[in-house]
């Protein structure tokens, strides 16, 4: 299978096991959706670094774009590429980041350290202590 | 040095989310041994597709920019550390809008054994 073909099923699998199996339903809430959108903008920045500088490269044969070129960087845009890597990557991103926090927000529905909760930020109170002063 | 490239890519991402853990209470390091379990499911399946992208030619590794340090067989160092880091600094994220915003992610409560596989 080519990357592109398997970029898509990995995409498909995350959301099966997320909807399905799991039955976490992260993809349903926006406290999914919002952090996925701050690490997607440093997945551009950071991949960008490994594919513009080619330290991963790609043949073009089993990606939407073209092969990584021997001299100088792949198109920072279009040609199938976004930020030098190819679009397949956002989608293996997004079946890595899925997967990754439906295991995460299951082993703790299942009693594995699902607490202490996160937060609260330094700057406000800790509710257990000093909960109305000032 | 450039061979420590995609090393410090990585590098830069773990230190780039640590701060999470102290500044927003994210308590993702001290669940230690639930991220510990999170890890191994990714790791074996993201592992096992960079295998086979390898052995297919999908894609490739520039020598000058990695450490050459290769696991089970045609895996760079790099790629596996690639599937451990990337997963914390998700589950980082997760949390540190949790810590901010307090919307739901739900494991707020605990799976009722008598309703197992039902939804909360």
């Amino acid at each position: 299978m080519s990357y592109t073909q398997l970029a898509i099923l990995g995409v498909v699998l995350a959301i099966l096991v997320d909807l399905f199996i799991a039955r976490t339903r992260l993809i349903t809430r926006r406290a999914f959706w919002v952090p996925y959108a701050i690490i997607v903008f440093f997945q551009l920045l950071t991949n960008g670094v490994l594919t513009g500088f080619s330290i991963v490269t790609y043949d073009g044969e089993f990606i939407i774009g073209d092969s990584t070129p021997v001299e100088g960087p792949p198109p920072f845009i279009g040609g199938g590429r976004i930020a030098f890597a190819p679009v397949e990557d956002l989608m293996f991103g997004f079946a890595l980041i899925l997967l990754s926090l439906v295991i995460w927000v299951w082993l703790g529905r299942r009693g594995v350290q699902r607490t202490p909760f996160a937060g609260p930020p330094i700057w406000r109170k800790q509710r257990s202590e000093n909960s109305v002063s000032k | 040095m450039t061979n420590l490239a995609y090393l410090g890519v990585l590098a830069f991402i773990l230190l780039a989310t640590a701060w999470l853990e102290v500044v927003l209470r994210t308590r993702v390091y001290q669940r230690w041994r639930r991220l510990l379990l999170t890890l191994i499911v990714p790791v074996v399946v993201f592992v096992v597709w960079d295998l086979y992208a390898i052995a297919a030619g999908h894609w490739d590794f520039d020598p000058d920019t990695t450490t050459g340090i290769v696991v089970l067989g045609t895996l760079p160092l790099e790629e596996l550390l690639f599937f451990i880091v990337i997963p914390i600094a998700s589950i980082l994220s997760l949390e540190a809008v949790r810590s901010v915003k307090g919307w739901p992610v739900g494991d707020e409560q605990p799976l009722d054994e008598s309703v197992a596989g039902g939804d909360r």
